[in-house]
């Protein structure tokens, strides 16, 4: 099924997703970086649909490119951050040094993993089951592992949810009432 | 690519050309009498008050962190609702008919499990007063 335009399409959003990437670590100003996050989040809901993960697509528009994005210009408006102008976040080349040393180690590590072969119980290599899953309906794709073989990882994730309420009130009513 | 995307596709061209036209159709019915009250950002609003890049009370990002955590919730609902029909049959289902006799209640007790662990956190909030504005 990978064709020309499958392909030129693939990567037309690989390309526009690293560009919106650059351009939001470049900018000044934290509103336009994180509007320009929000451009990295489509370019990969768009990647995710055509690997047909549907699903994960629509949910990464609703939940990044909605919820989290709301919550990271929270974050800005309570920073302070006053004007774009007077910003840098990264002061002196040793700042610049240990960002671009990290940057490169990140760098490395997806290089690395890239090359190790996943657990197989997480690959999807077998056609006939890519076969299944396309017949079936979007959601139920990711519904059926998810409620089934991935039981005790789905219950994990309501105490995960848990945890982060709880960090939630914890740090905001101690803020709240000083 | 099984799946069309043209319905959403559609709906974009439609929002486009509703939001070009109805700036077009305004721009080009008006007639232009500019004056200062007018031309304020909130006509018939109060007046800007110093500069909006202040710090905004913590209060808000209580709200939205709070959110956040009970929208991703809801997303683990959605492909549980999907598949529920499934997930109560104990057996594979023949002809998008559960057997006789093979009902389960395997997927109704995982989600109130998640829901129950949930709700914990949702009495915590409560308790604690987030969900109150003062």
């Amino acid at each position: 099924m990978p064709n020309f335009f499958y392909e030129l399409h693939f990567y037309l959003f690989g390309l526009f997703a690293i560009a919106s990437a650059l351009t939001f670590v470049t900018r000044k100003s934290p509103v336009a970086a994180a509007l320009w996050l929000v451009s990295t989040m489509f370019s990969l809901a768009a990647l995710y649909v055509m690997m047909d993960a549907h699903f994960i697509g629509a949910i990464q528009v609703l939940v990044y490119a909605g919820a989290i994005m709301v919550v990271f210009l929270f974050v800005v408006m309570l920073l302070n951050l006053g004007h774009p102008d007077e910003l840098s976040d990264l002061r002196g080349k040793w700042g610049r040094l240990a960002a671009g040393l990290l940057g490169l180690a990140i760098l490395a590590q997806v290089m690395a993993l890239s090359r190790t072969r996943p657990e197989a119980s997480l690959v999807q290599s077998d056609f006939d089951r890519l076969a299944e899953l396309r017949g079936e309906n979007a959601v139920a794709a990711i519904a059926k592992p998810l409620f089934s073989d991935h039981l005790l990882a789905f219950e994990l994730t309501s105490v995960l949810l848990l945890v982060a309420i709880v960090g939630a009130v914890v740090i905001g009513k101690r803020r709240a009432s000083t | 690519m099984d799946r069309t995307y043209l319905p959403v596709l559609l709906l974009l061209g439609f929002v486009a050309l509703n939001a070009v036209l109805i700036v077009a159709l305004s721009s080009l019915v008006i007639r232009r009498r500019p004056s200062p009250v007018k031309d304020s950002p909130y006509e018939s609003g109060i007046p800007p008050l110093g500069d909006a890049r202040e710090r905004f009370s913590i209060k808000f990002y209580m709200v939205a962190m709070l959110f956040i955590i009970f929208d991703i919730e809801t997303v683990f609902l959605i492909p549980w609702g999907v598949y529920y029909r499934q997930l109560s049959c104990a057996v594979p289902m023949v002809n998008n008919v559960c057997p006789a006799g093979n009902v389960s209640f395997f997927g109704l007790g995982e989600m109130l499990v998640f829901m129950a662990i949930l709700v914990v956190g949702f009495v915590y909030v409560w308790k604690k007063g987030a969900l109150q504005w003062d």
